[in-house]
């Protein structure tokens, strides 16, 4: 793990993004940032912008302008395997693991330790192993056995996997898109209880969530955004559900940022 | 669930965290569907060996007839090798029977001009190989059904087959070859120790190198994997590929045994290399599956038929006999997910 910068620097900044689909104009200058060691949410109706925002973050498409600081320095993404080199890392909603491979292939899939030598490379099973184990623990991710495979595991062990998988490698942010849409409520306890962990750990965490009990109890930083705009930035400190549910909406007369 | 507390042990844990008890580990393996997706096929093996055993006690299990199998079963378990690591990412290979004339016509024509047999042998193995290649990049770069690609290539192949025989068989008189066909150690022929050493080389591959992981990945949930990392397209590429050299190494392994190149070909082979995947307990759906398990579906699929002629059975009983344990073991493997 590389020594994560002081808590509360900026860690991301996207500046004046624009995106449009054809003549959809799906993101219309958006600004936002989010710090080391906090988690920031972003909140929005359906069609909001949302996730066309981290997509550009994550470095799955491409803005048609504006840009991207990361730590201060300007950074162009092309593809997801770039926005992962420089350490920003994805949890997807559905793209999670593949449930065929067991937990430590799925936490070690394209990033294999291998010994000997080219051509005749061969997977360190022994140490991806014992790694597998080290990062499931340093989260605290109770999984009996990292040679299970995925296919066996409930819901919240999974985006558990997927979680400690985004995690566990030098990454300086970490992007969920509905971490816990899918789970129950004592699941989605122990991700929440994740997620404070690696904000613990300095990492900047951008979350997407349409629950906003969820949002308030995790975050420390809220963007609201309405029709490819942020309609405000608040810490989440400062307000309240019944004040978010009226930005959302519109409801609310004055923008705030 | 309850899982042991491994903060205890603390630093220890990294030198020795398994195991709970034997007897607790066994009972774990025999619980699990992949065990027995892996394992049906080889206590079918077993059975049908005591079910043979029966019906001809003096005959079948000589050493001369488990020569005779094994010879035989050669060829469709070099074959069966490329089949698997293709139905491993999800796909199939339906040109491979057509791929093995169209090398074995290729050597052939090599031999009839004179050229040496290593060239001729490379000329069968290369052309497998390109036929091979080209199913993978229409299948991943234009992204056209599998079924489609492979069942063309399977014209495409016989068509060019026949077009460079002109339709005749070329005799491939060859003394090394034939020593070669006819040679063995013990009772296991040669060309059955081709077969075991890329069966050997395949399951290396698959559970030792991070290329065999990314072909299960590809297999499991393409799009996933491609999402983290995984260069599906180069996977796809690379088990149609591999399925075409086996073809070409299966067609200099043919000519061996009838001493002809035959531009005729053998359908059987075809549904012999799907079914003993199937036996040998891979997935159609991709992700899941081993080299061994359809290795031994190969030769229990011609350990079979040669059961059942050396029992009397006539011969179009054969046919019903292992349609029906495809179907069955198909049902077996599919419950036990």
């Amino acid at each position: 793990m590389t020594t994560s910068p002081e808590n509360g620097t900026i860690a991301v900044q996207a500046i004046d993004i624009v995106k449009n689909y054809g003549s959809v104009e799906a993101l219309r200058g958006v600004s936002i940032t989010a710090r080391a060691g906090e988690v920031t949410s972003i909140i929005g109706d359906n069609g909001a912008g949302k996730s066309t925002l981290i997509k550009i973050i994550a470095g799955v498409e491409k803005a048609d302008s504006g840009s991207i600081e990361l730590y201060g320095k300007p950074v162009e993404f092309h593809s997801p395997e770039a926005a992962r080199a420089a350490g920003i890392e994805t949890v997807y909603q559905t793209l999670g693991l593949i449930e065929d491979l067991s937990i430590w292939q799925n936490l070690f899939l394209d990033r294999e330790r291998l010994v000997g030598f080219p051509p005749f490379r061969f997977l360190n099973k022994r140490v991806m192993r014992t790694e597998a184990r080290r990062m499931l623990d340093e989260l605290d991710v109770h999984i009996p056995s990292v040679k299970a495979r995925v296919r066996g595991l409930s819901g919240g062990q999974r985006q558990a996997v997927a979680i400690s998988r985004a995690a566990g490698w030098s990454s300086q942010v970490v992007i969920m898109d509905e971490p816990t849409a899918a789970l129950g409520v004592r699941e989605t306890a122990k991700v929440e209880e994740l997620v404070h962990r690696l904000k613990a750990r300095g990492l900047a965490v951008i979350v997407i969530s349409h629950n906003f009990d969820q949002v308030l109890r995790l975050s420390e930083q809220i963007w609201v955004m309405r029709q490819g705009n942020v309609i405000a930035g608040l810490r989440a400190a400062d307000t309240n559900g019944d004040e978010l549910v009226a930005l959302i909406t519109g409801a609310s007369a004055t923008p705030r940022s | 669930m309850q899982t042991p507390d491994l903060k205890d042990s603390g630093v220890a844990d990294m030198a020795a965290p398994e195991p709970p008890s034997v007897m607790k580990k066994l009972g774990f393996t025999l619980k699990s569907p992949y065990f027995w997706a892996n394992w049906t096929v080889v206590f079918a093996l077993i059975v049908a060996i005591i079910i043979f055993w029966a019906l001809s006690p003096d005959t079948f299990l000589t050493s001369y007839n488990i020569s005779t199998i094994l010879t035989a079963a050669a060829v469709p378990a070099i074959l069966v090798v490329g089949q698997a690591f293709v139905v491993m990412t999800a796909g199939i290979d339906l040109s491979n029977a057509a791929v093995v004339t169209l090398s074995a016509v290729s050597f052939g024509a090599m031999f009839a001009a004179g050229q040496p047999l290593i060239l001729c042998i490379a000329v069968a193995v290369v052309v497998g190989f390109a036929a091979g290649s080209v199913n993978g990049v229409i299948i991943a770069q234009f992204k056209i059904n599998d079924f489609i690609v492979t069942l063309g290539m399977l014209s495409l192949a016989q068509g060019v087959a026949l077009v460079i025989s002109n339709a005749t068989p070329v005799q491939v008189i060859s003394e090394p070859l034939a020593q070669f066909a006819l040679g063995k150690v013990g009772v296991i022929p040669y060309i059955m120790i081709v077969a075991v050493i890329l069966v050997i080389i395949g399951q290396i591959v698959l559970t030792q190198t991070r290329f065999g992981t990314h072909v299960l990945a590809t297999g499991g949930n393409s799009e996933t994997a491609r999402a983290m990392g995984v260069r599906t397209k180069a996977m796809k590429i690379s088990v149609y590929a591999i399925s075409g050299v086996t073809a070409g190494i299966a067609s200099v392994v043919l000519i061996s045994r009838i001493g002809a190149a035959e531009p005729a070909m053998n359908t059987s082979l075809l549904l012999n290399s799907v079914a003993a995947v199937v036996l040998g307990g891979v997935s159609l759906f991709g992700g899941r599956g081993n080299v061994v398990g359809p290795f031994v579906g190969a030769i229990l699929l011609t350990m079979i038929l040669n059961g059942l002629i050396v029992a009397g059975v006539p011969q179009y009983y054969q046919f019903i006999a292992i349609g029906i344990i495809v179907m069955v073991s198909a049902i077996l493997v599919r419950t036990a997910k």
